[in-house]
């Protein structure tokens, strides 16, 4: 399970901070000052992985980070997760980010910090990582996006109305399953036969 | 239509602010946020930016708080907070305008609003509540994006007790069309299961649809609940494993469609998820394994990729194959993988190898041997993470050999770290080599010093509790124990001489102790120049008060001679007005026992003198005092619950009238003296015996891990068998050909022979050559485990409480394995084979908590071969009436009956009890309650045809004192003739059941002496007797007795007077006298044999009788309301 996601630049102020599991307000100041001070310490030839946060819960945690340009990205996860999988899940995060701010850069993270959550929920909801594919993604966030641009035209007009309408606007998801394919076959469950 | 209106009016504002400035609202809005980033950014100081949010903050309050806000506006500011938050600036006051933004905006101001919440709040906060109703609404709403928004926040936090609430929309959505919904459904109730899992048990077969969805999206979402109730039950879930082998089957074939790809390889995170569940699902599980062995080879095959992401899948491949039942060419396959890991130039690869090969190494050290140079790179790399990770490994393969060059190595990363964590975590390891390997003693107290001053004061307690053992305890040889003691002292004086102020507080602490108890070894040594060294420490400034009491203890210890004296005096005189009370009361010991020689020599016995102190934990000796404080008109003391008991009667709120009664039987109780000051300092000793004070270090409250329950709330818990320990001992690889260990061999054996070309490479050859040390040449079963026999120097002495133990145990055990008296007195050997029912070894482990009858079936169950119904009849239907045997038995009874000496006839007995056969001989028993005393009877009926000569019989108990009554035991027995001989049984520590044990030898006219052995037991009902007091001495008594439990009983029910019906049935079958019944309480007297008084106090209350008892003799009450039980329970 991952337990948080941090971004902060490279003097140490955050960007964003998600927590999955509840801190303090102050633990989890805390973890973000120890989190930066620890990985603002290493070199760039270093591997990406740091164990034993004390803060956010000893040995069986893991700091995984990627260093872009003036910003770090943190996950800190428990064992549960792949080291190298949730490493590339960052990469998929920070490609996103780059693909709906075009050109992503440290002020966009500062002033849509709704929208880079928004995004972020539709990868990771809860602690779990829920999708991982970066076009799938987009799909989902481009969608509240439109809503948003429409509702700007109906300003004012009763919320419900705009719903409605925003219900027949809502695009189908093309996911192309080809269910054909994958017939997944469970066979000993004999509630289901 | 007035409300159309309404909603008009108030949108105006709004509308009008719209209109005043048209598209600049959300450009001025935006500027706002702006204005303040740039604000902070151009600050200086973290004090002006405290005042510049604190600014803003009061102006974001000003605004939510005002009704002219629209939710527009409100958006806006959420977003300024949510931006002040994450800086650290608590704005507690937006909270509740962030639900209501959640609530009553529109979807996108909806959106901002339960972004707000989910940020600002958690799940126990109380504003939540108010929240559920927005989303009960929300998961109704026909708006996908409103259920996805509400889903999403169900996931990351939502009150506990509301989930019934919302859990029947969650299960509609799994069947929802769209399949973005059924994914974020499955995953909302996942994180259900994890907070509250009774609540979901009923949706297993949905997550089983989840599994088998259309939608891969969903699977995979599903596969998060799989894997964590698969990690809690692997049993449960093996006939999925075949399910899961095809899913991954069909992703590594690429059936997926091309959209799952990442970097062209299908569906990575898939995989990795699925391999995970592979592993927990095979390991152990020769048959489940290999189902997977096919689709693990596909993966392996096909993650052939240079690309991060097939790494990832590979590690995952890996361990898996690591995990499961071992098949020979996967793992080859494997160790080739974990070998390119490990020699991969990118870091995070060489991290993971190394990873891996920490994980295998237990199973196959020879894959380290191949991959020593690089192991010793990894040792010099710049990384501290690799570095730390390299150590862990060396730490796996530690054994005699290699110890010194790889704590030495261990000792030179701690020097150069910092971080508190990784101190820890390595000082322990370190001194756990040291004390299992070390070469010898002079190394072995270096590398403790070394702990000692690197591990400081963050390091676990029990290293230097565990140290300090091992020293007192000593070891097998006496000679051994001087020299090392010797050794420590030598260094510790040295230590003391120099820079002593530089020395963590917890290796002063070991020290002082260390000098006080066996610096008296080193002759040459005064004790004076020891004091004046210990009184220096008391100077130093930062010398904390426990260190202080430690060296006080230490100069208690040390005072003698006037050069001492005087010494010890001029310390106590400063200290004895300290401050600190503990210093004080330590400085007025010290000061009295410097000058009392004589008492100090009683109570601090020098050396060796380690006899476990049997502690009188319910403080009899104070008995007198009590009674007298009491005369004098002090309130008798209250017992905790007793307290509690009364508290919540005064409050009438009582849901559970009698919570769990302390049932810690205490005289097993014992403490080692002079352990620590800490320890003695502790009122009265309240302890475990002597294994526990390791752990102790200061905490002086009672530790009750490890402690058995023996009595819950049910009544008397039955024994769970204790596991096996040989269970765990692991089982190395059985896979490992013989080829291969070759094959290992010779590679080690090769590597030095390359030959070196540069001076460095060489130094490396040799460190490796260090390290490796004893890997090529051991067997990998003695480097898998810790358990290697033979080297281990610090081996601990067997504790001689244990070793008596096991004595008795197997004296106990040994009848049992004669096999006519397993079927004769089945129930006794039962309980000889679990000698744990005896209340104080009882207190050894904990039990499952389990209704009385269970004990029963757990005698059964540890029980014979021979499973013999009599065993399962009841055996407490009358006290006097202990096993009633086999029909075919009875006939032989009647005529032994008439054997039955004359006095005793008349009397109430139990039925005669076949205690064991041969063809020569028969025995049978049985026991007569007189007033006083209980006797036991047994009768010699032998039954051959010739006279037995020379017949000596024996018998013994561990429970009992029995002394045999009247004329010494027959010499001879005629042919079909009957003997009886009569012993007096008087308890000697109150069990549920006691047991006298014999043994008959005897001599036939042809064959040499022969010997029999029996046992015989018998409840402790027998030896209770009404005890006949008034009321008012039963109160004076109650106040006067220590032991006591409390539990609730049955009542019965059926009769007109339940209370009475009650005790009259205890009263039958128990001989228990009723003193007297008031209204819905009762007291009952009884006494055990002799002359230990018990007393009872019934109280009707909920149906149910609450039951106290109390009693001087400790385990009493324990072992009489287990009678009880049974009593009520056969009527």
């Amino acid at each position: 399970m991952i337990k948080a996601i941090l971004i902060f630049n490279n003097h140490g102020k955050p960007r964003l901070s998600k927590f999955y599991e509840h801190y303090t307000e102050d633990t989890e100041q805390q973890i973000i000052r120890e989190t930066f001070h620890l990985v603002s310490k290493r070199d760039e030839n270093v591997c990406n992985f740091l164990e034993g946060g004390m803060l956010i819960g000893g040995s069986d945690y893991k700091l995984i980070y990627r260093h872009y340009a003036t910003l770090y990205f943190v996950f800190c996860v428990d064992s549960s997760e792949s080291e190298l999988g949730i490493l590339d899940l960052i990469q998929v995060f920070v490609e996103t980010l780059d693909k709906c701010f075009e050109n992503v850069c440290e002020l966009d993270l500062i002033f849509h910090v709704d929208k880079v959550h928004n995004i972020l929920a539709e990868m990771v909801m809860g602690g779990m990582v829920l999708e991982t594919n970066m076009n799938e993604i987009i799909t989902q966030v481009d969608a509240q996006n439109k809503m948003e641009k429409a509702e700007a035209g109906i300003a004012g007009a009763p919320a419900r109305a705009v719903s409605a309408v925003k219900n027949m606007n809502l695009p189908e998801m093309p996911r192309n399953i080809n269910i054909g394919d994958i017939s997944i076959k469970v066979p000993n469950l004999p509630s289901f036969k | 239509m007035s409300d159309v209106v309404e909603k008009t009016l108030t949108a105006l504002p709004s509308l009008l602010s719209l209109d005043s400035q048209p598209g600049s609202a959300k450009l001025s809005s935006t500027s706002k946020l702006g204005s303040l980033i740039r604000g902070i950014t151009e600050l200086t100081s973290k004090h002006e930016e405290e005042k510049l949010i604190q600014r803003e903050l009061l102006s974001i309050k000003e605004q939510v708080a005002s009704p002219n806000t629209t939710m527009r506006q409100m958006k806006e500011l959420m977003v300024r907070t949510i931006y002040c938050e994450m800086l650290g600036y608590e704005a507690s006051f937006s909270y509740i305008h962030a639900i209501k933004l959640a609530q009553q905006g529109s979807v996108l101001e909806k959106r901002v609003g339960y972004l707000a919440v989910s940020l600002f709040l958690n799940e126990s906060h109380e504003l939540l509540l108010l929240l559920v109703n927005t989303v009960l609404k929300d998961l109704q709403s026909t708006n996908l994006i409103e259920v996805c928004m509400a889903l999403t926040v169900v996931s990351q936090m939502f009150p506990k007790d509301m989930i019934p609430a919302i859990l029947p929309l969650v299960e509609e959505k799994l069947n929802h069309p769209k399949e973005i919904i059924r994914r974020k459904a499955v995953l909302a109730l996942y994180k259900f299961y994890l907070i509250a899992p009774n609540q979901v048990q009923h949706i297993h077969n949905k997550f089983r649809k989840a599994l088998c969805d259309k939608d891969p999206g969903v699977m995979t979402a599903s596969l998060h609940i799989y894997l964590q109730m698969i990690q809690e039950n692997p049993e449960g879930y093996k006939d999925l494993t075949g399910s899961f082998v095809t899913i991954l089957k069909q992703v590594v074939g690429g059936k997926l469609p091309m959209d799952f790809n990442y970097h062209s390889v299908p569906a990575p995170w898939l995989q990795i998820q699925l391999l995970r569940i592979l592993s927990l699902l095979g390991k152990n599980d020769p048959s489940t394994s290999e189902i997977m062995y096919e689709v693990l080879d596909e993966s392996l095959r096909r993650a052939g990729m240079n690309h991060n992401i097939t790494y990832a899948i590979l590690y995952e491949c890996v361990k898996c194959i690591y995990t499961i039942h071992p098949k020979s060419d996967l793992l080859e396959k494997a160790a080739k993988c974990i070998g390119n890991f490990v020699l991969s130039p990118k870091i995070n690869l060489k991290y993971l190898g190394l990873k891996a090969l920490t994980y295998v190494v237990q199973q196959d050290p020879k894959l380290a041997l191949q991959h020593q140079m690089t192991i010793i790179e990894c040792l010099d790399h710049p990384d501290l993470i690799i570095k730390r990770e390299t150590l862990e490994l060396l730490f796996r393969i530690t054994n005699a050999q290699n110890v010194t060059v790889i704590v030495e190595k261990m000792l030179e990363f701690l020097r150069i770290s910092k971080d508190d964590h990784n101190t820890i975590d390595l000082v322990g390891k370190v001194a756990e080599l040291a004390e299992k390997y070390a070469p010898d003693n002079e190394w072995f107290i270096e590398t403790m010093n070394t702990v000692f001053s690197i591990g400081g004061d963050v390091m676990q307690p029990d290293i230097p509790n565990s140290f300090l053992k091992l020293l007192s305890e000593g070891f097998d040889s006496v000679e051994e124990d001087r020299k090392l003691r010797l050794f420590a002292v030598n260094s510790y004086i040295s230590l003391l001489q120099g820079e002593p102020g530089k020395l963590p507080q917890r290796f002063l602490q070991v020290i002082s102790w260390v000098l006080g108890e066996y610096s008296y070894l080193k002759e040459d040594l005064e004790s004076a120049a020891v004091l004046r060294l210990l009184a220096k420490l008391l100077d130093m400034k930062n010398s904390s008060s426990e260190t202080k009491s430690w060296v006080f203890m230490a100069m208690t210890k040390l005072c003698e001679g006037t050069a001492g004296v005087s010494v010890a005096q001029e310390v106590s005189e400063t200290y004895s007005s300290s401050m600190d009370t503990v210093l004080r009361q330590r400085a007025q010991e010290l000061e009295h026992l410097s000058q009392d020689s004589e008492l100090c020599a009683k109570v601090l016995p020098r050396g060796g003198d380690r006899e476990h102190v049997e502690v009188d934990s319910s403080l009899s000796f104070l008995d007198g005092f009590v009674s007298e404080a009491l005369a004098a008109g002090a309130a008798p003391y209250k017992p905790p619950h007793q307290r509690q008991e009364e508290l919540a009667q005064a409050k009438v709120l009582s849901l559970e009238p009698y919570s769990l009664s302390l049932p810690i039987s205490m005289s097993s109780c014992s403490i080692t003296d002079r352990q620590s000051p800490t320890l003695l300092s502790m009122s009265s000793g309240l302890s475990g015996d002597s294994t526990d004070l390791s752990h102790k270090g200061g905490s002086t409250t009672l530790k009750l891990d490890g402690v058995k329950r023996v009595w819950g709330r049910e009544g008397y818990l039955s024994q769970k068998e204790p596991v096996e320990e040989s269970a765990q001992v692991e089982v190395p690889s059985p896979v490992r050909s013989p080829n291969q260990q070759e094959e290992g061999d010779s590679s080690h054996s090769q590597t030095p022979t390359v030959t070196p070309t540069l001076g460095c490479e060489q130094e490396k050859q040799q460190l490796a050559s260090s390290l490796f040390l004893g890997l090529s040449t051991q067997s990998p079963v003695c480097l898998m485990g810790k358990s290697e026999p033979a080297p281990q120097r610090f081996r601990r002495k067997a504790k001689s409480l244990n070793t008596s133990e096991q004595i008795s145990n197997s004296l106990i055990s040994s009848p049992s394995a004669v096999d006519n008296l397993l079927c004769n007195n089945l129930l006794d050997s039962s309980i000889t084979s679990e000698p744990d029912l005896s209340p104080p070894e009882r207190t050894t482990e904990l039990t499952t908590a389990n209704g009385t009858c269970n004990t029963e079936t757990a005698l059964t169950d540890s029980g014979m071969k021979g499973s013999n119904p009599a065993l399962n009849r009841d055996n407490s239907v009358d006290a006097t009436d202990p096993p009633s045997h086999e029909d075919m038995d009875r006939p032989k009874n009647v005529c032994l009956m008439s054997h039955l000496p004359a006095e005793l006839c008349g009397l109430a007995h139990s039925e005669i009890t076949p205690l064991c056969t041969n063809q020569s001989l028969s025995l049978s028993a049985c026991h007569v309650q007189k007033e006083d005393s209980l006797v036991l009877v047994v009768f010699i009926n032998n039954c051959s045809d010739s006279d037995i000569q020379q017949t000596r019989i024996q018998v013994d108990s561990e429970d009992l004192e029995v002394s045999c009554v009247g004329d010494s035991p027959v010499e001879e027995l005629r042919s079909l003739s009957v003997a009886v001989c009569q012993y007096s049984l008087t308890v000697k520590r109150p069990l549920v059941n006691v047991e006298v044990v014999g043994m008959i030898s005897y001599q036939l006219p042809v064959v040499t002496t022969q010997e029999l052995q029996f046992s015989y037991k018998l409840p402790l009902s027998s030896f209770i007797r009404p005890l006949m007091v008034s009321t008012e001495e039963y109160g004076t008594m109650w106040l006067a007795f220590s032991n006591d439990t409390k539990q609730n009983l049955t009542l019965i029910s059926d009769e007109q007077e339940p209370l009475a019906a009650t005790l009259n049935v205890l009263r039958k079958k128990l001989q228990l006298h009723i003193v007297e019944i008031i209204g819905m309480e009762g007291i009952v007297a009884c006494s055990l044999l002799q002359d230990q008084p018990c007393l009872m106090h019934c109280r009707v209350h909920a149906g149910t009788l609450a039951v106290w008892l109390r009693s001087p003799t400790p385990d009493l009450p324990d072992c009489l309301i287990y009678h009880c039980q049974r009593a009520l329970q056969c009527h």
